[in-house]
């Protein structure tokens, strides 16, 4: 018996494939199959439901797990551009150092130490900021530091690697400077205003000041005493000049070059003479 | 005389109704197969109610009710797949006659004659199929065939292989036997 369905099976295999489209194996299957149809129909009519849900169930796992691989990839993506976007700017930044250090304001009698901030102000009662140069690089006490744009503060604490370097916005802060233009002298110290103002002080109501004018350091030299800052380092322009008949000097706010709130790296000038 | 006739009779349509439901059993999980199962991959296996069904059916029925199922199983699929006429037939056959033998001898009263015979036969109908089809010189992968969806197929039908079974243990039962005479009366 069995034998016998093996032989069929054989022949029909073998007349199946051997037969063209229009053969009577051909023809009788195809009418099976018209047969069939109704019922495979009926099945999956009856079965639509059950696959419609496996297929929704199915769908949303899929979904839930595209969803959570999507979140992963946009979350590397995004640290991936901002990474290339603090790449980009401190490649800025150290292409103004570059060209500052290579520009002919740079201090002769100085040498620069190039360094990263490492550490930034916690709040608004700690304008300073943390850089990863100290002693052993050179780096001494009250070391005027700049970025490309210009003057930003003073070392006021060293470490064997790294330095404190206390802003021009500290309330501490105090740079004798002049109007590049007519030569009229004060000190810069934090202004009024709010956020990074600054303020060029004591400077007498008979001297010329106007608005655009470009404040660099004074760079005074007695016989036995010296600014603690080079000449000529360029801190900000002139936003404002007022005087009233009460006053004795000239309020005039400056606008600092350096953009305090994203330093990234700075340049610490040490005295040849003392520097390394 | 009357009442044998009338026994033969309902013998007969005791049979016949045993057919019919084996005949409709093999029937709906064949179109259930090729209209339902043969859409359904889960993890790249497709699970095969129609051999399953075939390989519990066997078990309780013997090896020519399995073969004659295998081959009329396989021919439907062939015939509703319009696929090459017979192959399936062939495979089918020979596993359920395969299972049969198991049932009749080895496997008789095992408890795990259901799950090992399903798991055997998945795997050797896979193994047929590739050498039939390389043979008749179709396109087929053997990676795809034995590993890719054989892997996952043989716990799919695994899972259905309980539910299959009890449900042929309902409609297929095999009949029971004639009741033999109990007593002799003797006639004098």
């Amino acid at each position: 018996m069995v034998g016998v369905l093996v032989l069929l099976a054989l022949a029909l295999v073998t007349l199946s494939y051997r037969e063209s489209n229009g053969g009577p194996v051909t023809s009788a299957q195809n009418a099976g199959a018209e047969a069939l149809r109704p019922f495979e129909v009926a099945a999956t009519r009856v079965a639509r439901p059950f696959r419609d849900a496996y297929s929704w169930f199915d769908g949303l796992f899929q979904a839930r797990s595209d969803a959570k691989k999507l979140r992963a990839e946009n979350e590397q993506l995004r640290q991936l551009v901002l990474q290339h976007e603090f790449a980009a700017n401190e490649v800025k930044q150290l292409k103004a150092l570059l060209a500052y250090r290579e520009g002919p304001t740079f201090p002769n009698d100085y040498n620069p130490i190039a360094a990263s901030v490492i550490s930034r102000p916690a709040g608004a009662f700690a304008q300073a900021i943390v850089v990863s140069a100290g002693s052993a690089d050179g780096v001494e006490l009250n070391a005027p530091v700049v970025t490309g744009a210009g003057l930003i503060g003073l070392v006021t604490r060293v470490t064997s690697h790294a330095s404190r370097v206390t802003l021009l916005t500290d309330e501490s802060s105090a740079v004798s400077a002049l109007d590049a233009k007519t030569d009229a002298a004060g000190v810069v110290g934090l202004g009024p205003g709010v956020g990074a103002t600054l303020e060029l002080d004591r400077v007498s109501k008979d001297k010329d000041v106007r608005v655009g004018d470009t404040i660099v350091t004074a760079g005074w030299r007695s016989t036995k005493l010296s600014s603690l800052y080079p000449k000529g380092i360029p801190i900000g322009t002139v936003t404002s000049v007022g005087q009233s008949d009460t006053d004795l000097y000239k309020q005039v706010q400056v606008q600092p070059f350096a953009d305090f709130s994203s330093i990234d790296a700075v340049i610490v000038l040490v005295r040849k003479a003392t520097g390394r | 005389m009357i009442a044998r006739a009338t026994a033969t009779r309902s013998r007969g349509l005791r049979a016949l109704g045993d057919v019919l439901r084996v005949a409709l059993l093999i029937l709906v999980a064949a179109i259930v197969q090729v209209s339902i199962f043969a859409t359904i991959t889960i993890l790249g296996g497709t699970p095969d109610i129609l051999l399953v069904t075939l390989v519990c059916l066997a078990l309780l029925r013997g090896s020519i009710v399995g073969a004659i199922a295998g081959f009329a199983g396989g021919l439907i699929v062939d015939v509703a797949t319009l696929g090459t006429l017979g192959v399936t037939a062939l495979l089918l056959t020979v596993a359920g006659y395969w299972a049969g033998r198991y049932g009749e001898t080895t496997g008789r009263d095992r408890a795990r004659a259901v799950p090992l015979a399903v798991a055997v036969i998945t795997i050797l109908v896979a193994v047929g199929g590739l050498a039939l089809h390389a043979m008749l010189g179709d396109p087929v992968s053997a990676h795809r065939a034995l590993l890719t969806t054989l892997l996952p197929t043989v716990p799919l039908n695994l899972l259905l292989a309980w539910p299959v079974n009890r449900l042929c243990g309902i409609i297929a039962r095999p009949p029971a036997p004639p009741e033999r005479a109990s007593e002799v009366q003797v006639l004098v």
